[in-house]
């Protein structure tokens, strides 16, 4: 087609190659490299202030020993000490029930809709539902759970309905990463282990999740690391307490977003302090999970060399 | 161990679409068979029907028989699984798994059927790779990545672990395309090898390569788009080669098409 009007000589690619290019185009190079640049400054100012401003007021809590090991139990918004033990225990028991129920259903979920499913109706309808869920505000989920646990159940407020809530938000977040890596996964290695007279479970088992095995713990990460963050559920479902609990089934289990909710009103210096130390520890804890994330991402990867 | 294949009157359908049509032929034990034709002719979905890897595809289904001996592998009570114990395969692109070593590689086969004495899979690993022709470039890097192999030693890693489980028959889906032609040569030598051993199909787009392999030569062709391919001619090889019975043998073999 266009072939010959490219090779015909004496036309205009017979034009000077050896020209400088035009100051026109020099100058639209520098002007899209300058906004490029700025946009990616921008981008990180938000960041870079508020890790600024939780650090420099939360800080010196943290550097206190007393900080990790103590709870709140008996002290008051007047006095200094104590720590955010409690609400640090009550997050990741609250995560890690979420978690434990979140990445069975997620993979699983994730494993239908890549290895049986196919494009069948069902498989359609899992995944449309999925990406409604991915939608889902968490105070409705929250609400939702209150709605069974306590109105319909009649059970009390308690960490595992808080955990409840969050699966909902978790589960979705779960089995699309998981999805997605495992339809990364060459069918020829499927189809090299089927050959090998290997049924089709056992190489979904031995052979496909573990391929995927780096990409499904990155989500299962991330998706942790956005619920310990998760606020309307406590506010919902979970009373707070100065006190440590380590029983999720029962009492009052406090955490770390409602640590940092219960003293924000305070005016008095104590209180404040606390406030900044507790949201700086929860950045830390989500900055902690994401760098855990990439270590095993990194160190399970499938190597070459 | 070697086995005979015997295929009658097989229709081969990916849904609607009929791929195959009317295939009858006979595959010797201990011999090369090469199925040789220009693309989209159906000799690769003809050998996958051969161990049953063809129904993998959803849709995909066969009328007819292909008899194992004198076993139908198509017949009600047959496992598919099991067929695939007994016919081995090799792929067109060489895929190790990428999470195990060589060792694992190669003793896959036989972990993921529940095998599990050291002893028997140290024996059987090092059978196959020397069956391979790879035992002595990898014996001191057992523990390395199949990964990290070059992609002719990968295909010969993939046909270790397709005889590690001790197949009676062994196909091949063109399994030098991807090759440079050392690696190729290499394979070629170990198919004239594996030929005492196993009754091999193989698929190839080379025709001097199927000449230089096969004992016989099945060639397919088909009608234009659209239509079913079928097997126009099966011979031995130095017949097929010489003195074709069909004409669009001939043609093809010529290089006036394809």
């Amino acid at each position: 087609m266009s072939e010959s009007s490219l090779a015909t000589p004496g036309t205009s690619f017979d034009a000077d190659l050896t020209g400088g290019r035009s100051k026109a185009r020099g100058a639209k190079n520098i002007l899209a490299a300058v906004l490029v640049s700025a946009c990616f400054a921008i981008a990180l100012i938000p960041l870079a202030w508020i890790l600024w401003t939780v650090a420099s007021k939360g800080l010196h809590l943290l550097l206190d020993i007393n900080w990790w090991q103590q709870s709140q139990r008996g002290i008051t918004s007047r006095t200094d000490g104590g720590g955010a033990y409690h609400a640090l225990v009550g997050s990741l028991i609250t995560a890690l029930a979420c978690a434990a129920i979140s990445v069975p259903i997620g993979v699983l979920g994730a494993v239908y809709l890549v290895e049986y499913g196919r494009k069948g109706r069902l498989a359609r309808a899992v995944s449309f539902m999925v990406d409604i869920m991915t939608g889902i505000p968490s105070i409705v989920a929250a609400l939702f759970v209150y709605a069974l646990w306590v109105t319909i159940f009649g059970f009390e407020r308690v960490a595992f309905a808080v955990s409840l809530s969050l699966v909902l938000l978790m589960v979705p977040a779960v089995l699309r990463v998981t999805e997605e890596v495992l339809r990364l996964v060459p069918n020829e290695l499927r189809e090299a282990s089927y050959a090998l007279g290997v049924p089709r479970w056992k190489t979904i088992l031995k052979i496909v999740i573990p391929t995927a095995f780096s990409g499904i713990v990155t989500g299962v990460m991330l998706g942790l690391a956005r619920i310990m963050g998760e606020t309307a559920p406590l506010l919902i479902l979970g009373p707070y307490t100065k006190s440590i609990n380590f029983n999720p089934f029962s009492g009052n289990m406090a955490a770390l977003p409602t640590m940092i909710n219960q003293d924000r009103t305070e005016s008095l210096q104590p209180a404040v302090d606390r406030t900044w130390a507790a949201a700086l520890t929860l950045v830390l804890l989500v900055l902690l999970l994401n760098i855990v994330a990439r270590a095993i991402a990194r160190f399970s990867a499938v190597r070459d060399r | 161990m070697a086995k005979r294949i015997d295929v009658s009157d097989l229709d081969i359908y990916y849904g609607a679409f009929k791929a195959v049509e009317g295939v009858n032929m006979t595959v010797e034990p201990r011999s090369v068979t090469a199925f040789i034709g220009p693309s989209g002719c159906g000799k690769s979905t003809m050998l996958r029907t051969l161990n049953r890897m063809h129904e993998v595809v959803p849709g995909a289904r066969v009328e007819g028989k292909v008899l194992l001996d004198d076993q139908d592998l198509y017949g009600p009570d047959v496992d598919p699984v099991a067929v695939r114990r007994v016919v081995g395969m090799v792929f067109q692109r060489p895929n190790p798994f990428p999470t195990m070593s060589i060792y694992d590689n190669v003793a896959s086969g036989l972990k993921l059927n529940g095998v599990r004495n050291k002893a028997t899979l140290d024996a059987a690993v090092e059978r196959s790779l020397k069956g391979a022709n790879l035992w002595k470039e990898v014996q001191d890097r057992l523990n390395r990545p199949g990964g990290s192999l070059s992609g002719g030693q990968q295909q010969r890693l993939c046909i270790a672990r397709a005889i590690a489980v001790e197949p009676q028959v062994l196909l091949m889906d063109e399994p030098c395309s991807a090759l440079d032609p050392i690696s190729t040569l290499a394979i070629e030598d170990l198919v004239a090898q594996l030929k005492e051993k196993y009754t091999i199909v193989i698929v190839t787009h080379n025709m001097q390569q199927a000449a230089r392999v096969s004992d016989n030569t099945a060639f397919f062709n088909l009608a234009g788009q659209g239509k079913p391919g079928k097997l126009i001619e099966m011979d031995s090889t130095q017949r097929i080669f010489s003195n074709p019975s069909e004409k669009a043998t001939e043609a093809y073999i010529t290089g006036r098409f394809g």
